[in-house]
């Protein structure tokens, strides 16, 4: 970190103030920059060069990122020896670079209604490559408007008049040397976004373009020279690089959310507001009981998804060396379960970060806040990698697959475990969860339970549901259809069962008595506060009397009380530095009004002190009247 | 590829040629379209003005949206002071006053996107709290525009809480004047509209001191720029407090007083006055203060609150017919993503929402109209009412719209994150309705506030206002729904409903009264129960909000087809409220767990109901293409066109980087001789 701090090349700009042009070109300035620095100063550890980067760009968007993961990353995994002979040293070497082009206007989620096509032409020995509709351009790739000069494109493969579905090609879009577009190939950026000024997400439009044969990833598929269709032998490993994906978002949501709490408890404990008591001093507003409740939860939820993103990140890493040795037992799950946690995660922190935003009233609303950054930076991981509705019906599949699975006798493992004691209750005709149960309130252990209960509640209505639809209808598809917002809530469910479950995993690692003591309280209020907005479930399934849910109420409140004095020190230890941050409410120091104040000199509308506006329209006017 | 070139920007109001997705939609509407929106309009009549004035607006080449995406923060302030100079030129011609129903419809189509609107809060201002000279000298100055006002009020260290506010007016009896400070950085005002770059005048709320005693907050005239030359007065530091999340047409702004001397005629005075002595004098009840937030409350739901859902929804609903994703049935074409129930589950009860809250803030429009009739004629009985139901409703109002234009962005896919599909914007504008007048936390309490006094009045046996008079009402002790059908009926939800709100106070007033009994401070108390008193507001208003569209709904006899519709669209908003709160309904045992099975059931069985009238609903809030500024969501579907189009126009097309010559350049070397 102090590498980049003290170097003066990376003085940390104010990108508030640039148009989105100065922002991308900022944006590729430091981008190229940190490529030079990391060969001088020689970094290649992957930890390393994450902090080396993650302090170069600080919270900016990069409009290379597609370059070093996914082009690279295909480049690696799909090129044939030859292949990656030919293109990698290019492609370290930053002599070319790529983005990775498969969202098409009309297409997302659904790979397989991808229309841009690739036809060989045995004759020439290439693939002419088209875009036959509006609907097919490509639209959205990071860097691809006017970064790229290579892309690598996903296209239906037709040779001998048959379609072979979809294959990913290396495209050349722009001239070596003058950076235009190559004839054929239509292509620019997709115009101002909410939010990621800096990247140009692009269109790329092909008409009748040709490559040389070799230019498909030939890894797995081939096409031979007179046209032949080589089959691939097995597509379940790219599960393991969507887990990774997944998890990462997972931990971004994790760090975004921690980022916006910093912000809104540093700045509740600097502002004062009305007052609490009469003919006293304005109190801090981290002091009324609506505020500790809005910002607290997020609090106990931002350590939460801490722990899961550390979970996910190590399990990857456990199963990667399973999967090298052929052991592919475990990843179904695991590829289930992720899906699952990166909406989960996603959802909450986007509405978290919102309510830090909103927590900081009408300051919250200037850019200086760094709230609307974070969240416009954050937000469209809700969308991409997987939309999150999508992503949880991924998961409802897994569980009642599972749920089947149990119901016809056998056991299930991991994480769904639970749903093994659906089947000794099965001959019962009440719920599952109608069994006496004693939760306690205050023992994380027993609220893992009572979460636990809660999912195998709603999975099982929802597997119930979904059969009886099907015992009504002849589709299947329909069927699950019908049944989707009942299969969404049981993913939910689950996925909230695993982050209670993973956080109290979590205490009993901590050796420091004072740790323990506020993350138990950290952890008892997110099972506590999780709860109590989701009352009906518990209550509606028999695992909470009313009575105990009036005393979960009360019990949130007093560790609000309790959790207030050491509010602000839980979020110094997130240790994020005042350029990352990128917010003058969040400041270290607390010093927030000077600082508005020489923040908003900075403005554009400030350049000059009379505005031209007054000369072109105010001055005419009062004239004319 | 015919429509592949379609070169007008916007033609598709009057286009025949309709994506055949959005056309299907249309022809199997169960209502007339135009019929409903003369329902919302409040009569055909209205309709036909709104529509003349909409239609004056976008002939007119200033007030076009074109470039709005694209424009920088300075150029976005430029275009609203030439789209205000503009309305000011169009209202003159043709003699319409700011009462005027014409130029409401004007400032509705405008969206609020036009500078100059805290200068009529400047305007309303003296009005109510000038005397008879002080208007007679300022208001037509003022409507000549000139001389821009601003209203300043808030400080960087300081907003709700007025009694905090720290800028000072200090009369000298020897040269008859107000010295106006500001003795340190967090009392700069900071946020007022217009104060940045335009105003020359503000109304600014300053405590008062004579002869060393303080006499609280008032208000003062004070010029802070020159008539001449548009430069700072004396004394004045002021400019813009640089980007937001939106709203970068507004110049909000910061002002900093350092000596600036004003006359004692600039002080505001109907209600209170210093004379020349120095002796300060108050007169008659400034209760009619609260009238000018009760009005912009009002008036920000209509023009920019409710319009920014309608709007989103109209986006979001028509793209979700003309995207197709995936495959329902094998064999057949990919889905219309709006037949998958998880995007109906997002987006109908959003549409059932917005018109729920257009007939609230009708009723509410009628309530007020009487209301401030009532108030100008010195009757203040209503005042507490009124002031606690605007309030309440601001706050859930905003919270819903807020809510659920993010809930579009979000179910448009990727697209609803490109500017152009002109959710960003909306969602980024409205967001902050939630915070400025008056933070929704602390109006909610406000209403909370009233509600416990009411229910003291219920215990005491005193008679309450009608929209608390259902806290009188005695409590049955279970729901006594048997089918799905059961739940169809507005009494049994209705009564869900009141009986939640109603429970809900009663604990929070009792759990109040027990802190208290116990010894607590009031106020202390008062904070304890903050959490829960919150939710007893929020509980009470969507009690009023679905009671409301029950009355609307019975009303509409003469229009069959549409009270049909509506009904459906007022089920499913209090069904889906209690689907989303269970806990709160089954609490106490009043819908037992397989009651609320049914309701589950009953909720889900209505969104393939309106599924089939989605687009028609959305139709008839006839938002113009040009109002929309959408590429997804124009009457006429052609979405990936449009998209396309818009895209080339975007300055990162048409401009050159250095970003390539300078940076990547350097980058690429060495690679010819390799490829």
């Amino acid at each position: 970190e102090a590498l980049v701090l003290n170097d003066p090349e990376f003085q940390h700009e104010d990108l508030n103030f640039l148009s989105r042009s100065q922002r991308y070109e900022v944006a590729i300035r430091k981008s190229a920059l940190m490529v030079m620095k990391l060969r001088e100063y020689g970094i290649a550890d992957p930890d390393e060069i994450y902090w080396f980067k993650r302090m170069c760009l600080g919270s900016c968007v990069e409009p290379l990122g597609l370059h070093f993961s996914m082009f690279t990353n295909a480049l690696q995994n799909q090129c044939t020896v030859t292949q990656q002979d030919k293109w990698l040293p290019l492609t370290y070497g930053l002599q070319i670079i790529g983005t990775y082009a498969q969202t098409e206007m009309g297409h997302g989620t659904h790979l397989r209604g991808l229309e841009t096509t690739a036809t060989y032409d045995p004759a020439t020995q290439e693939f002419i490559l088209n875009s036959p509709t509006v609907t097919s351009i490509k639209w959205w790739p990071g860097g691809l408007g006017k970064t790229s000069n290579y892309a690598i494109v996903l296209a239906q493969l037709y040779t001998q008049g048959q379609c072979k579905g979809l294959h990913a090609f290396i495209v050349p879009i722009r001239q070596m040397g003058t950076h235009e577009p190559l004839p054929g190939i239509t292509v620019g950026d997709i115009g101002p976004k909410f939010g990621y000024d800096e990247m140009d997400n692009g269109y790329l439009k092909m008409d009748n373009f040709r490559i040389p044969r070799e230019n498909m990833l030939m890894k797995y598929a081939k096409v031979e020279p007179d046209g032949t269709y080589v089959k691939p032998l097995s597509d379940k490993l790219t599960y393991g690089t969507m887990v990774f994906i997944r998890s990462l978002i997972v931990g971004d949501s994790a760090r975004s959310l921690c980022r916006a709490c910093t912000i809104a408890i540093r700045y509740s404990s600097v502002r004062h507001q009305s007052e609490l008591t009469p003919g006293e001093p304005e109190p801090q507003i981290l002091d009324y009981q609506t505020q500790q409740y809005k910002l607290f939860p997020l609090l106990a939820t931002a350590y939460a998804f801490h722990c899961v993103g550390a979970y996910m990140k190590k399990t990857y890493h456990r199963i990667t060396g399973d999967i090298n040795q052929g052991n592919l037992r475990e990843l179904p799950e695991l590829h289930a379960l992720s899906a699952g946690l990166k909406a989960f995660t996603s959802w909450t922190a986007n509405a978290g970060i919102e309510e830090c935003r909103m927590a900081c009233g009408g300051h919250g609303y200037s850019r200086c806040s760094g709230l609307p950054d974070i969240y416009v930076t954050f937000t469209p991981s809700c969308t991409y990698e997987g939309e999150n509705t999508v992503m949880m019906l991924q998961t409802a599949r897994f569980l009642v697959k599972s749920y089947t699975q149990v119901s016809s006798g056998q056991l299930v493992s991991g994480m769904v475990s639970y749903l093994n004691d659906l089947s000794g209750q099965r001959i019962q005709p009440q719920q599952v969860a109608a069994r006496p149960t004693a939760v306690l309130i205050n023992d994380p252990a027993s609220l893992v339970e009572a979460y636990k209960l809660r999912a195998s509640r709603l999975v099982e209505a929802a597997a119930k549901n979904l059969q009886a639809e099907l015992t009504r209808r002849k589709s299947q598809e329909d069927s699950w259809n019908r049944t989707s917002v009942d299969l969404v809530r049981a993913s939910e469910a689950h996925c909230h069962y695993v982050v209670v479950k993973l956080f109290t995993a979590q205490l009993s690692e901590i050796n420091d008595a004072a740790v323990h003591a506020v993350m138990s309280n950290l952890c008892l209020l997110y099972a506590l506060y999780g709860i109590s907005k989701h009352t009906g479930d518990f209550l509606q399934a028999g695992i909470l009397t009313n009575a105990q849910v009036t005393q979960v109420y009360q019990r949130v409140k007093e560790l609000l009380a309790a959790i207030r004095p050491n509010a602000v020190a839980l979020v110094d230890a997130f240790d994020f530095h005042d350029n990352h941050l990128g917010s003058v409410l969040g400041r270290y120091d607390g010093n927030i009004y000077e600082n508005m104040f020489e923040w908003a000199k900075k403005s554009p509308l400030n350049k000059t002190e009379v505005h031209e506006s007054f000369h072109k329209h105010l001055k005419p006017m009062q004239a004319k009247l | 590829m015919a429509q592949w070139n379609r070169s007008g920007y916007f033609r598709s109001s009057v286009s025949r040629d309709v994506n055949p997705d959005l056309e299907a939609e249309r022809r199997t509407a169960s209502f007339s379209v135009e019929r409903l929106t003369a329902v919302l309009d409040g009569g055909a009549d209205n309709t036909r003005t709104r529509r003349a004035m909409e239609a004056v607006i976008h002939r007119d080449p200033v007030f076009s949206r074109e470039k709005q995406y694209f424009q920088s923060q300075n150029e976005r302030y430029e275009a609203a002071v030439r789209k205000a100079v503009r309305l000011k030129e169009k209202m003159l011609q043709r003699g319409w006053t700011e009462n005027r129903p014409e130029t409401k419809y004007f400032y509705r189509a405008l969206g609020g996107d036009v500078a100059f609107n805290v200068h009529r809060v400047f305007k309303n201002s003296i009005l109510a709290l000038g005397t008879d000279e002080q208007i007679a000298k300022w208001i037509p100055l003022a409507e000549k525009y000139h001389i821009i006002g601003t209203y300043a009020q808030t400080e960087l260290g300081h907003g709700t809480f007025l009694r905090g506010l720290e800028t000072t007016a200090t009369f000298d009896t020897s040269t008859q004047e107000f010295t106006l400070n500001t003795p340190r950085i967090s009392a700069m005002k900071w946020w007022p509209g217009d104060l940045g770059r335009s105003a020359t005048h503000a109304v600014v709320f300053a405590q008062l001191y004579v002869k060393g005693e303080c006499y609280g907050l008032h208000p003062f005239i004070v010029q802070i720029r020159s008539l001449r030359d548009h430069l700072p007065a004396p004394g004045v530091t002021v400019g813009d407090i640089g980007p937001k999340m939106n709203f970068e047409h507004i110049d909000n702004g910061y002002l900093m007083l350092q000596s600036v001397t004003i006359p004692r005629e600039n002080m505001l005075g109907r209600f209170s006055q210093v004379l020349p002595d120095g002796t300060y004098m108050k007169r008659g009840s400034d209760k009619i203060n609260y009238l000018t937030m009760i009005v912009t409350r009002v008036e920000m739901l209509w023009v920019e609150v409710i319009p920014a859902l309608q709007k989103a929804c109209t986006i979001a609903v028509r793209y979700s017919v003309v995207r197709r994703q995936s495959k329902l049935n094998p064999g057949e074409a990919e889905a219309k993503i709006l037949d998958y129930q998880t995007q109906q589950q997002k987006l109908l009860p959003l549409l059932a929402t917005a018109y729920a809250l257009h007939f609230m803030n009708a009723y509410v429009n009628k309530f007020y109209s009487k209301g401030y009739t009532e108030i100008r004629e010195g009757n203040f009985d209503s005042l507490p009412e009124l002031h606690a139901l605007t309030s309440g409703l601001k706050a859930i109002i905003t919270d819903y719209c807020t809510a659920g234009a993010e809930v579009c962005l979000r179910a448009c896919g990727g697209h609803g994150y490109s500017a152009l599909s002109g959710l960003p914007f909306l969602y980024t504008k409205v967001a902050a309705s939630c915070t400025y007048e008056g933070d929704n936390t602390v109006l909610f309490l406000q209403t909370a506030r009233y509600l416990v006094k009411c229910l003291a009045a219920v215990h005491a046996g005193q008679p309450t206002p009608p929209s608390v008079a259902y806290l009188s009402l005695t409590n049955s002790r279970k729901c006594w729904v048997r089918t799905e059908a059961d739940l169809l009926k507005p009494d049994i939800y209705a009564e869900a409903y009141r009986r939640r709100a109603s429970r809900l106070l009663s604990t929070a007033a009792a759990k109040l009264q027990a802190l208290i009994q116990s010894g607590a401070e009031e106020y202390v108390a008062w904070n304890r129960c903050t959490v829960q008193l919150v939710q007893a507001a929020k509980a009470h208003c969507q009690y009023i909000i679905v009671k409301n569209f029950i009355d609307t709904v019975e009303k509409l006899t003469n229009e069959a087809e549409i009270q049909k519709i509506m009904k459906h669209l007022c089920d499913l908003f209090a069904l889906h409220g209690i689907f989303s709160n269970t806990g709160d309904f089954l609490h106490d045992g009043y819908i037992s767990g397989d009651q609320m099975d049914l309701v589950t059931a009953s909720y889900l069985d209505l969104l393939a109901v309106i599924r089939s009238d989605a687009v028609p609903l959305v139709d008839a809030f006839d938002f113009t293409d040009e109002n929309l500024n959408s590429a997804l969501g124009s009457y006429d579907g052609h979405v990936y066109q449009r998209l396309y189009e818009w895209a080339q126009k975007s300055p990162t097309n048409q401009q050159v980087s250095q970003a390539y010559e300078s940076y990547l350049k350097p980058l690429f070397q060495g690679a010819l001789s390799k490829l």
